[in-house]
């Protein structure tokens, strides 16, 4: 099946939260949709999960039954054991005890639940509570995996364990669809949807997105000079500087070799600059940092 | 620091809400309603020589009806039924009746319902002038009914039912949606394939049961620890326990759909209770307050309650007697329980409710 959105558009009051935004979900795939704080996120997935209603667009998803969502504050019960949050959840989308018994098993001994079984979940340490609460979600097979931030705050170990899940969910069919504010983890998403300010900002295999960059990218080591301040960030250590098309051969300076060096834009480059080409156009008024 | 406290006080309407609604209610509570005193007691007088006796009566004795073809078992089923609380049954007008204008003597039982502990107090203090200045000749005889040794806890422990009942129903009920709520857990629900009347259902019923079993352990406590006399019916204070306890249940969720989390549930449940627990002849009794403050008491469902309670287990009155309360907690019991789960269909429904917590987040989010 092919879940997700069709120019999908969504109004809190007067703020127009998600502008026609559409995304394809088929089986089998992870898609990811990042963006920074305030993009769009969280509201698209909520979309999905049928817990806010669209202004317009066309929302595709299966009937609840048949739906895994893992809502960002995680959903899962503090005052309820390990356990006894999967088995709740078990008995509400109806499977069968034993099967469910056998999958839970599975899972919890996988992701190095399976010690902590009889913990409160509120006594887990926050990247034992996202795995739990992203096992919760996936643990009756759902046809369409809505996972909001499931690795935000989480160490680079627990991580791992993530999307160990995350990519057995997919590969026994579901469609996921998730967020993450990290543009590193995001490359491991087949398919990417990037949002800044409701809106489209760009889509394709991470990949695509990477090598659609228009202009170049180059690495200094120390701060660029003010001229170039409005498109340049920081990154690690170092410095980016981009250099949009249109202005490449006319008002630039030429780049000093010994101090910029030409780099191919990874996802994180292409997404900011896909972020700053917009505010060049004079659309969203924040700088990606 | 001073200046930050302010801005966050003033950004908290209900606890804002809270500090002046507060006093104003204590000094209503206190100023009027709260007194033990009881200034009038109305009365019943029955019995052939009724009219005379009637006529003999001082304040604080307040004839509300004479019925000189009724008895002393009507006298009684009025008293059990809670129509009145004092009632004087007469005896016929003795035979050696003189002439020369001398009223011949009478005699009189005063029937008293020992379940309203400060009107049967003040009756028998009333009594006490009353027997002293009477005519010559005039023999009587006070009789306290249900509660004869006027045990405080025979009138506590029914009260203390109905408090269980209210709190457990009010406060646990709405700090368990609430709870769901701050845990974010209310979202998941919402997506789980539950319909919105398994949920309320769910959530409800394991604080039903509880509220049932703090009732029976306490009802049971005090008959057996303080000998409270259960004479009425059980059903007939099961089904009471059950109307009310609807009404308490849809108040605890009404409450919880309106809070985002504990603190302010536990504020609004408090500011539900208080005046319940004041004004509901729990404590003071109803008329001994002045009626601009009685007929609040009449509004809330824990007096009818009470009435119930009292009634069924101290006078053991049937259900035909008491059956205006009875009414009136139904009513208002589908009142309240319908409009709750309305709410809570709403809050569960796509992009319904408030909308607060994640909804207004996300909103909060892209305005940023």
């Amino acid at each position: 099946m092919n879940w997700g959105v069709s120019e999908l558009t969504v109004t809190f009051g007067d703020t127009v939260a998600l502008d026609r935004v559409s995304l394809n979900a088929p089986s089998g795939r992870v898609t990811g949709v990042v963006g920074g704080d305030g993009a769009g996120k969280t509201t698209l997935l909520r979309c999905l999960a049928g817990v806010v209603k669209p202004a317009a667009g066309e929302v595709r998803s299966p009937p609840r039954e048949r739906m895994g969502y893992l809502s960002a504050k995680s959903g899962t019960y503090p005052d309820l054991s390990v356990e006894e949050n999967l088995s709740f959840s078990a008995q509400a989308y109806g499977m069968p005890t034993a099967e469910a018994r056998v999958r839970t098993e599975e899972l919890l001994q996988r992701t190095g639940l399976a010690y902590a079984r009889a913990r409160l979940a509120g006594q887990l340490s926050g990247g034992m509570r996202q795995k739990l609460g992203v096992v919760r979600a996936m643990l009756h097979r759902p046809e369409l995996l809505v996972l909001d931030e499931p690795t935000t705050g989480i160490d680079p170990v627990s991580r791992a364990d993530l999307w160990w899940l995350i990519a057995r969910a997919a590969a026994e069919g579901a469609a996921v669809v998730l967020t993450t504010a990290y543009l590193d983890e995001a490359e491991r998403a087949s398919w990417l949807l990037a949002l800044d300010d409701g809106q489209t900002l760009a889509q394709g295999t991470p990949e695509d997105i990477a090598s659609s960059v228009k202009g170049t990218i180059h690495r200094a080591d120390q701060r660029p000079t003010a001229d170039v301040a409005t498109r340049s960030w920081r990154r690690a250590a170092t410095w980016r500087i981009w250099t949009p098309p249109a202005t490449e051969a006319m008002t630039m300076p030429a780049p000093d070799p010994a101090q910029w060096e030409l780099v191919r834009p990874d996802l994180t480059d292409a997404v900011t600059v896909a972020a700053l080409a917009r505010e060049a156009a004079g659309h969203g008024g924040r700088r990606p940092a | 620091m001073i200046v930050k406290e302010f801005r966050q006080v003033r950004r908290d309407h209900r606890t804002l809400g809270m500090m002046i609604f507060m006093p104003i209610l204590m000094l209503i509570v206190f100023g009027y309603a709260a007194s033990f005193d009881v200034k009038t007691i109305p009365v019943e007088v029955v019995g052939p020589t009724a009219d005379r006796i009637a006529g003999l009566l001082p304040t604080p004795f307040k004839v509300e009806k004479v019925d000189a073809a009724a008895g002393r078992s009507e006298a009684e089923i009025a008293l059990r039924d809670g129509d009145f609380a004092v009632a004087f049954v007469t005896g016929p007008a003795s035979s050696g009746a003189t002439g020369g204008g001398q009223p011949a003597p009478v005699a009189a039982t005063v029937l008293v319902d020992g379940s309203q502990l400060f009107i049967a107090t003040a009756t028998r203090a009333a009594y006490a002038i009353f027997a002293q200045k009477a005519p010559a000749g005039t023999s009587l005889k006070l009789e306290i009914l249900f509660n004869p040794a006027l045990e405080t806890s025979a009138m506590m422990v029914p009260g203390l039912a109905a408090m269980i009942l209210l709190f457990v129903g009010t406060i646990i009920t709405s700090l368990g949606v609430v709870r769901e709520r701050q845990a974010g857990t209310l979202e998941q629900l919402a997506v789980m394939p539950f319909r919105p009347r398994d949920v309320f259902v769910g959530k409800i019923a394991p604080y039903f049961l509880v509220a049932a079993v703090d009732m029976t352990v306490v009802i049971l406590a005090g008959m057996l620890l303080f000998d409270v006399p259960f004479r009425g019916s059980v059903l007939a204070l099961g089904l009471g326990a059950l109307l009310f306890l609807f009404v308490t249940l849809g108040i605890g969720v009404m409450i919880s759909s309106v809070s985002d989390n504990q603190g302010q549930a536990i504020q609004l449940a408090l500011m539900t209770l208080l005046p319940q627990v004041m004004l509901s002849g729990l404590i003071f009794p109803l008329s001994s307050m002045p009626p601009g403050v009685r007929w609040i008491g009449y509004l809330l469902p824990l007096t009818y309650f009470v009435d119930i309670a009292r009634g069924v287990m101290l006078r053991g009155a049937p259900i035909s007697a008491l059956w205006p309360s009875y009414v009136y907690l139904a009513v208002i019991g589908g009142a309240v329980f319908g409009a709750a789960t309305m709410r809570f269909r709403a809050f569960l429904a796509p992009g319904g409710g408030r909308g607060r917590g994640a909804g207004e987040r996300s909103a909060g989010d892209a305005a940023r």
